[in-house]
């Protein structure tokens, strides 16, 4: 039982329209593996994404996670499962501030009723605090304690993306889905970040799943890689089944190729 | 956290302006004129903040606070003036049953969003008020007789609850969880906030107290009539909450005092009354178009205030 992966997709897919975005994908994530998804874009890695935290209901397949389906439950009950994502957009409470971003994820783990503060009962003062103190513990993981009162956009583009993940984290996830989490940052930005994934993955027990486009990145830290084009999984295997993998560098790799040289 | 140190001065303070005033009253020095000026204002900003709840902490366009108002009103008529019973039971009574309403409309219809779910508000104001037009027992169109009940203790402690409740409220976890569907209702849902349940609360929380400012305002006044319940007082509690800003409970305030005031004194004159509101309107638009405080609070200004004074000393 101990050794069943934490997450299992069986020939999920989703149609919109005619558009078959994603169609008899098939994922498995053990505890505890960082694992890459990777594909052109268009592929479908945004919406298997969607279809992994109920943000779309599958056409097909069955989605189970720890053992349980989840594929027809609601984002919010997704998340209370275990299940925390980034946004390949960034969707921060903008007006809120950056710690209260934070606060927001750690809601649910929070007992403190909606009777106890309007009356302000003690519960609803030491649930506070709880929520400021484990907020504050995230902020000081991603090096944003010191922005914490500041409205999350204000924040510059770099730390806005670091301060998503801190949020996704504080929702206490086992698994963290990451949606090109280094989009527009720096190399040195994207190092120090891919550093602090592998650290938090330590710190927090996690199993983390990464889009990135970055390739030489994902070959870089991930123990696994699945590969998608046009909604159908290509390959999947270790960095370097993946770099040999003739139908991998037809499909991807040879585009990417082209690109660097364009 | 610091808000809990607003508290008591908060609560010192309003207890002051109400024995203030009070005292003024009994002394004779505010005449019924300026009394009633105060409790028309206190009903309003009780309608002003339960709305802002609404729609400047959760972000749900609704336009039909009217709708819970006359509900209010005719539930707290109906048990004081049939089932003579005490007052403050026929407050409770038009709260609890407003929230019902609010219940009955936010929660098919908080799954719709933006325009749709303002349309389907205004649509249930609507019913509401049909509903009482054609019910012979609250006296159809002629209105029903009201004793006047309502004093500028009953008002006071009314709005003093309302604040309180919705502050409270608001600086919390469940304010926030309401704030950030209003931020982004996609983010929301993915960080394990139930938006649907959130929106309902803050639906059911809102009309509960337009129930009892529904309450204050019938035993205000002789008289009931389902003509003043129509669209344009829906309105007239939006424009209070826009001018001061969404989501600035402050500015709502603030906005709710100096709208009370141009109306009460141009009462005679309806039609100036309407152009000086649309012109007090589009001025605000076009200098302040989130408002007369945005989304900031006094409270926020004063410790900008605060800050900039110790930048001077520090010499910066
Ligand atoms: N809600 C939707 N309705 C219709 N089509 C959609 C929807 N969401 C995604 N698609 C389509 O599905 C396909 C896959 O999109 P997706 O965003 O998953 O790609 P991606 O692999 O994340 O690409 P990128 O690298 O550009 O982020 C695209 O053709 C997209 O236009
Ligand atoms: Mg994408």
């Amino acid at each position: 039982m101990v050794n069943d992966p934490l997450l299992q997709v069986k020939g999920v897919g989703i149609q919109f329209g005619g558009l078959k975005a994603v169609s008899n994908f098939n994922l498995k994530i053990n505890q505890g593996e960082l694992i890459g998804l990777i594909g052109p874009n268009g592929a479908g890695k945004t919406t298997s994404f969607n279809l992994l935290t109920g943000v779309y209901a599958p056409t097909e397949g069955e989605i189970l996670f720890d053992g349980k389906r989840i594929n027809g439950l609601p984002p919010f009950k997704v998340t209370q499962r275990g299940i925390s994502r980034t946004f390949q957009n960034i969707r921060l409470f903008n007006e809120l501030s950056v710690i209260d971003n934070v606060k927001v994820a750690y809601h649910s783990l929070a007992k403190h009723s909606v009777l106890s503060s309007i009356l302000r009962l003690p519960s609803h003062f030491s649930g506070e605090k709880e929520m400021e103190k484990k907020a504050m513990e995230f902020l000081k993981i991603f090096e944003l304690d010191k922005y914490k009162d500041e409205d999350a956009k204000n924040l510059p583009y770099g730390k806005q993306r670091r301060l998503e993940i801190a949020r996704a984290l504080a929702a206490a996830p086992r698994l963290l889905l990451l949606d090109e989490p280094a989009a527009g940052m720096n190399p040195q930005e994207t190092k120090d970040l891919m550093e602090l994934i592998a650290f938090v993955r330590k710190e927090f027990n996690l199993s983390i799943l990464l889009i990135e486009h970055d390739m030489n990145l994902v070959m870089g830290i991930c123990e696994r890689i699945y590969v998608l084009d046009h909604g159908v999984l290509l390959a999947e295997g270790t960095p370097e089944e993946i770099r040999n993998n003739p139908k991998v560098i037809e499909a991807y790799l040879g585009e990417e190729v082209h690109d660097e040289h364009a | 956290m610091k808000k809990s140190k607003q508290f008591w001065p908060f609560i010192g303070s309003a207890i002051a302006a109400y024995a203030v005033i009070q005292l003024l009253i009994s002394m004779g020095i505010l005449d019924d004129f300026y009394s009633n000026i105060l409790i028309f204002m206190s009903i309003n900003i009780i309608l002003a903040v339960s709305l802002h709840l609404i729609i400047g902490i959760t972000g749900q366009f609704s336009l039909g606070h009217a709708g819970f108002l006359a509900v209010g009103a005719y539930i707290s008529a109906i048990v004081t003036m049939k089932l003579d019973l005490p007052f403050p039971v026929a407050i409770l009574l038009a709260g609890i049953m407003a929230t019902l309403a609010g219940l009955v409309v936010g929660i098919p219809s908080l799954r719709l969003r933006g325009d749709y779910l303002a349309i389907a508000t205004l649509g249930f104001a609507e019913i509401i008020r049909i509903i009482f037009l054609n019910i012979d027992y609250v006296g159809g169109a002629a209105g029903m007789q009201v004793t006047h009940m309502t004093t500028w203790t009953y008002a006071f402690v009314c709005l003093f609850v309302t604040i309180l409740v919705i502050v409270n409220f608001t600086n919390s976890r469940h304010g926030r969880a309401c704030i950030s569907v209003r931020e982004n209702e996609i983010a929301a849902d993915a960080m394990g906030i139930n938006t649907t349940y959130y929106k309902v609360m803050a639906f059911a929380i809102g009309a509960f107290f337009a129930g009892v400012a529904g309450a204050l305002y019938a035993h205000n006044f002789y008289i009931i009539q389902p003509q003043n319940f129509g669209f344009l007082k829906s309105i007239d509690i939006l424009v209070y909450v826009v001018l001061g800003g969404l989501g600035s409970l402050s500015g709502a305030v603030v906005a709710t005092v100096l709208l009370t005031i141009v109306s009460t004194f141009l009462q005679d004159y309806p039609e100036t009354r309407m152009i000086i509101y649309s012109l007090v309107l589009i001025i605000v638009m076009l200098y302040r178009p989130k408002g007369l405080m945005g989304t900031m609070e006094i409270t926020d200004y004063f410790k900008l205030w605060r800050s900039w004074k110790g930048d001077k000393q520090h010499g910066k």
